[in-house]
């Protein structure tokens, strides 16, 4: 197992393989992809949040020089009203398809309503503003409290809320409700000495990927498609693309570009079902790039969110009692992460009674999708807060608080499963003991603030096949995208296994048509799961290689000496031996030499579906300063205390730290969707939609702590997602301890602070 | 993208008669960092666009103590701040020359395009307000010449007639013991448009505590920038003092009548136009008795 | 309906030219015709740097910029930094300090950086975060940015 081991590979911190093209320019993202006879695509996008679609005629469109194809929902199957599993969550096909082109209703602006074809995305813009939609337009419900509302306008005719797991005859824009119970909470509240019931409101966020969706279909003479696409998952796209257009999955090829950012937002399709259709109608491959506007407007936001928090504590600190109740905004379809959000909320304690509600309501806004630990920021933001008003109430260190209540192996989480081995209580001892937490922060206005955070991270499935050069070099075929240097780290894990240097290993991201099913880059499961197929695929080359030592080796033997078997065959440090008799060294060059003289070809493959993930725990550390004049919040320091199970490449690890905390940040301080009353989105550009620069940040500084997760074979955990979930509580503890003042609300934009210092 | 002519203009008839021409379906072009925003999101159609940088007129960049700084409208702000004298000499201007957009925005964006964008939000304009800046308009009948606080007359709109064009801006150099600075809120550090914008400038007595003349402007407040007289008047032939600064932003905050908007409220403009007055006042003052 | 315009100019020191519509950005014209994909687009309104190269040596967003207006100049694209031999050293630092994770913003952070560095050879951190407050990166928070940055400056001080 991991801990003792001294490793060769891992642990370092190479130049990813993909790197030179990526800083030259020359490695191809999916708007990069540029073909002969290619056609450029536009959307037409609904203008209303919300409106009956009367009629659609096309036909100036069709009419203008330059058109070569429109396409409307009508060239779409008709989609089952079933549900389908599509890689990282269940969708239902008929709601799928609706979002790719709207049915009956626009449901939200920017819902796309119609696309062209055209020789340049100018003409195909001028054919999308020549196109007659005729609306009746409907009053829009943009917040959850309005749509669950008595009497609300409906979304959905017809839609009733699924309780507990049964369908009701309750007509509702709520979609569903669960509950999670553990222990008994009103009994825990009446051991409370201390009772504290609070109201939070999140607004809705952007994954804010800098690279836009995109799309580039051929729909060829033989009813194949392929797609050019930067995705999460090439075979999800293939999965999602099959059920829209109605065709076999083995009519859909996927090839991903390189991929400018994702974080849960790549996921789903929007374009490559509607550039397909239009490459069928043209005989072209037709590509579709959105803009700025349609992404913000157009594709899965993370939902805005109304929680209701009540958490009771003994007065030595013990929190006996915790109940919960989420409402979060699904957007137009159902589907928000409410449920990982109920999962995760008190997931770093041992709180004896805990309960929780969570409701999935459709409002007019576009359909919500993962983004970064889905959930879990929104519940934190409640609860880290209420964590935080026990310790100061109660005189209690806000970290030895979570020392007293903190989860640790064998705890139950409120949605049943127990804790495996877990690193809690390490980062918050971590946090304690770091040179931040003990350095007193001095000056006016200031303030620090702590927060702790879980994710569960996901395995779900994962294909690698290893093939061995002549050189001793070998080509690793993945299938999973590379979005922050996962090449690397998959790549590492195979060169540890295969005890050759890192360097010859030369790993690949393919397509469908090229390796085994794989799942998306997405719920922090590529180092772990792909990493873990790289390890056994590696394994497989070894074991193969050993067989055929054992066989050589045995022909080389005297007459009668008993046959060798693999074994006997050892390999370590690059070299192979034989444990009985002869003393042989052949190294892992020799023996890629040898590959013709022994069988041929050597070819490691390995399919893997782990089930040991291991949960990621994360402790953060925030110093701010507050104008008292405008409300303005600056971070001065930022330290991010996070159980990494192993770091296999620990820069690219910090990375994901440093990325997860600045998107946590962005989310805490200004990020938001502001609407005005008719549904339409007020700041949809990167300009007003302020996501952090770099002149809004310090340094920070990611602390590694390894505990590693058995069940892995180096040990590793998902890194990639918690690191979001403590910065909004974190930020708003740190603006208390500056101010005096409670925030329940996202954004801590500087009007909302200010008024509440003024208040 | 409407399709448009593109014409790069040599000369200052040449761009005029275009412009005359063409009416309201000509624009200038100068850095195009909101032009061609509006142009590509369709907020605006044209058939022509008049490139104005290679008129010689409207790229001047010179200064001196006798006739102060003369500025080309079609001249970039990375332009202006990286000579060192005239940032040396004007730091109340610098301070928005180097805030609007981001680098790469300044590397293209116009003192003279962010003037005739005529964005209340605008914020070159409180500090050319404060410096009692000149506009030298070109035009069918020849120019004229209009004082920077009378430019703008609505959001987007200003006292340009139909063939004329902003040729070049006009500064006076600073008297002795002058001192201007420019402030604004915004949520981020940078890449952001003001909420609001103050621009304050101060001259003081031999004494340099008497005010002997005082100017402040403020932006995204009204539909035009506007002169805070009032707070002004508060100020001059006193000795300054954190009083009379009080005075000055309280008056300068009771002329603000700003709207909500996605970028802030009302309650919280007014507010913010105390605020920013009086810092900028600080600043102006410190300027003036040469500290900073 | 507009003429075709004929734009000529240098492009990475080389001279070049190319036909355009007035309404077309240096970046389309650079991205979809002329095959210079290594120049980003993230937004198409100056508010990203994604598309970040210089013009006559001052840096700007190719999005805000007509193709029409680089008649006559001089453009610097990220394809010209690099030599055949060996990569920039803004190059190389971004890769030692694995300042990428998904790198599409990697190529404007660059020009921007080289710019900086052009003028500015010995940046503060300060001064690196100001200057590179027009460039967006959604995954690497800009601690690796801005280290690689000084690194390279670092670096680069010490080879001149
Ligand atoms: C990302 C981004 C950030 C920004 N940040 C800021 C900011 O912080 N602060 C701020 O104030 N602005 C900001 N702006 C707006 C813009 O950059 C400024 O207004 C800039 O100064 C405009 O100058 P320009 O040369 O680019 O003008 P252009 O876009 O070329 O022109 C602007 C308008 O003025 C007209 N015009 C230009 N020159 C003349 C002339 N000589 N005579 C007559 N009409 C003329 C044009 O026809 C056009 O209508 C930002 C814009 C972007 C894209
Ligand atoms: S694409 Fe030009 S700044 Fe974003
Ligand atoms: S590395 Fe992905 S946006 Fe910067």
């Amino acid at each position: 197992m991991a801990e003792a081991t001294a490793y060769q590979v891992i642990g370092t911190r190479p130049v990813r393989p993909d790197g030179a093209d990526k800083v030259t320019g020359r490695a191809i993202y999916g708007a990069d992809v540029r073909m002969p006879g290619m056609l450029h695509g536009k959307v037409l996008r609904s203008p209303h949040a919300h409106a009956r679609i009367k009629s659609i005629d096309t036909s100036k469109a069709e009419a203008l020089p330059g058109v070569k194809a429109v396409v409307t929902h009508k060239d779409l199957p008709e989609a089952p009203d079933k549900i389908a599993n599509l890689g990282e969550g269940a969708v239902n096909l008929k709601f799928l398809s609706n979002n790719v082109l709207a049915q009956e209703k626009a449901l939200y602006r920017g819902h796309a309503i119609a696309a062209v074809a055209a020789i340049n995305v100018h003409v195909a813009e001028e054919a999308v503003n020549l196109i007659e939609v005729e609306y009746e337009v409907l009053p829009p419900v943009l917040t959850t409290p309005e749509a669950m509302q008595e009497g609300a306008p409906m979304l959905h005719a017809g839609m009733t809320t699924t309780s507990l797991g049964e369908k009701t005859d309750r007509e509702s824009n709520v979609a569903s409700h669960y509950r999670f119970t553990l222990g008994d909470v009103a009994e825990g509240f009446k051991q409370a000495d201390l009772v504290i019931e609070r109201e939070f409101d999140t607004a809705t966020v952007h994954q804010g990927y800098i690279e836009p969706h995109n799309a580039t279909a051929m729909w060829n003479e033989e009813g194949h498609v392929t797609i050019w696409t930067s995705t999460q998952g090439a075979f999800v796209v293939q999965k999602q693309s099959s059920e829209v257009l109605g065709i076999p999955v083995s009519q859909v090829s996927v090839i991903p570009a390189e991929i400018g950012g994702g974080f849960g937002g790549k996921i789903p399709v929007y374009l490559e079902p509607v550039a397909a259709l239009l490459s069928r109608k043209t005989g072209h491959p037709v590509k579709l790039v959105m803009s700025r506007i349609e992404e913000f407007e157009s594709t899965g936001p993370t939902p805005g969110s109304r929680l209701k928090v009540k958490m009771g504590a003994t007065r030595d600190g013990r929190v006996v009692a915790a109940e919960a109740s989420l409402a979060f905004e699904a957007g137009a379809f159902p589907g928000s992460p409410v449920g990982p959000g109920g999962m995760c909320i008190f997931a770093p304690y041992s709180f004896p009674n805990m309960q929780v509600d969570g409701y999935d309501v459709v409002v007019n806004k576009p359909k919500t999708t993962a983004y970064r630990a889905p959930g879990a920021t929104n519940a934190a933001f409640a609860s880290e807060t209420i964590m935080d008003e026990f310790a100061e109430q109660l005189g209690i260190d806000p970290l030895q608080l979570r020392v007293m209540n903190g989860a640790k192996e064998g705890d139950r989480r409120v949605d049943g499963p127990t804790h495996p081995q877990i690193g809690f209580l390490e980062t918050v001892h971590a946090a304690l003991e770091h040179e931040h937490y003990n350095t007193p922060l001095e000056g006016p206005n200031r303030g620090r603030g702590v927060a702790s955070g879980f994710w569960f991270n996901v395995g779900l499935q994962s294909s690698v096949v290893i093939n061995v050069n002549s050189d001793g070099t070998v080509s690793l075929v993945e299938g999973s995208t590379d979005i922050g240097g996962t090449r690397a780290s998959i790549a590492m894990q195979a060169a540890e296994v295969l005890g050759i240097p890192y360097e010859s290993v030369r790993p690949t991201v393919a397509g469908t048509d090229g390796v085994g099913y794989t799942d998306v880059t997405g719920g922090s499961r590529t180092t772990f799961a792909t990493g873990y197929a790289a390890y056994e695929a590696a394994n497989d080359v070894v074991r193969q290689m050993k067989e055929r030592l054992a066989e050589r080796w045995s022909n080389e033997q005297e007459e009668g000496a008993d046959a060798l078997s693999a074994e006997d065959v050892t390999y370590s440090g690059g070299v192979f031996g034989c444990s009985k008799g002869a003393d042989k060294a052949v190294s892992f060059q020799e023996m890629a030499e040898l590959m013709p003289r022994t069988g041929g070809p050597i070819s490691g493959r390995a399919t893997v579906q782990p089930r040991g993930v291991g949960g990621a725990f994360a402790t953060h550390i925030v110093d701010v300063e507050v104008d008292p004049d405008t409300g303005k919040v600056s971070i001065l320091r930022y330290t991010a205390v996070q159980d990494v199970g192993k770091a296999i490449h620990p820069s690219y690890v910090e990375g994901q730290i440093q990325g997860g905390v600045t998107q946590g940040i962005g989310w805490a301080l200004n990020e938001t969707y502001m609407y005005r009353e008719d549904g339409n989105m007020s700041n949809a550009s990167f300009l007003d939609y302020r996501m952090p620069t770099c002149l809004d940040l310090p340094m920070i500084d990611a602390v590694l702590v390894e505990v590693p997760n058995p069940g892995h074979p180096f040990g590793v955990r998902g890194v990639g997602e918690v690191p979001i979930v403590p910065p909004p509580a974190a930020v708003a503890n740190a603006i208390y301890r500056a101010t005096g003042k409670r925030m329940t609300d996202l954004p801590m934009s500087p009007g909302y602070v200010l008024d509440k210092m003024r208040a | 993208m409407q399709t448009f002519d593109y014409v790069a203009a040599q000369t200052v008839d040449e761009a005029v008669s275009l412009l005359a021409s063409k009416g309201d379906q000509a624009r200038v072009l100068a850095g195009g960092t909101d032009l061609i925003v509006q142009l590509r999101e369709g907020r605006r159609q044209l058939e022509t666009v008049v490139d104005v940088k290679k008129i010689p007129e409207a790229n001047v960049l010179s200064y001196d103590a006798q006739n102060g700084l003369h500025l080309g409208a079609a001249v970039a702000c990375h332009r202006i701040y990286n000579d060192p004298v005239i940032s040396k000499t004007y730091p109340g201007l610098m301070d928005a020359f180097t805030l609007i957009g981001g680098i790469q925005i300044q590397g293209r964006a116009s003192v003279g395009g962010n003037l005739c964008n005529s964005s209340p939000a605008a914020d070159s304009t409180p500090t050319l307000i404060a410096h009692r800046t000149m506009c030298v308009i070109a035009g069918p009948n020849g120019q004229r010449v209009v004082p920077v606080e009378q430019f703008c007359t609505a959001p987007g709109r200003n006292v340009l007639e139909n063939g004329e064009f902003l040729l070049s801006l006009r500064v006076p150099a600073p008297p002795n013991n002058f001192g201007a600075h420019y402030l604004r809120f915004i949520p981020r550090n940078e890449m952001d448009i003001a909420v609001v914008g103050v621009g304050s400038s101060l001259m003081l007595g031999d004494d340099k505590s008497t005010v002997t003349d005082a100017r402040i402007a403020l932006g995204a407040v009204a539909p035009t920038p506007l002169v805070a007289v009032e707070a002004a008047a508060a100020l001059v032939g006193k000795p300054i003092s954190d009083d009379t600064i009080a005075a000055a932003a309280s008056a300068a905050a009771s002329i603000a009548r700003p709207i909500d908007d996605m970028r802030g409220t009302v309650q919280q403009r007014i507010h913010l136009t105390g605020v920013l007055t009086r810092r900028t006042l600080q600043g102006a003052l410190s300027r003036a008795r040469g500290e900073s | 309906m507009a003429t075709r315009i004929h734009v000529q100019t240098t492009l990475n020191g080389e001279a070049a030219e190319f036909l355009c519509d007035s309404r077309q950005s240096l970046l389309e014209v650079l991205r979809d015709d002329l095959g210079f994909t290594g120049t980003k687009e993230g937004c198409s309104n100056g508010n990203c740097g994604a598309c970040s190269l210089q013009i006559d040596g001052v840096l700007v967003d190719s999005c805000l910029v007509l193709a029409a207006e680089v008649d006559g100049k001089s453009v610097n694209t990220i394809e010209g930094l690099a030599s055949p031999a060996q990569l920039h050293p803004l190059q190389q630092k971004f890769l030692e300090h694995a300042a990428l994770q998904c790198g599409i913003c990697t190529p404007g952070f660059i020009m921007a950086a080289k710019a900086l560095l052009e003028k500015n050879p010995k940046p503060t951190e300060h001064e690196v975060r100001y200057w590179l407050a027009g460039n967006l990166c959604r995954c690497t928070g800009y601690d690796k940015i801005v280290r690689a940055v000084l690194d390279a400056a670092e670096s680069m001080e010490a080879s001149a």
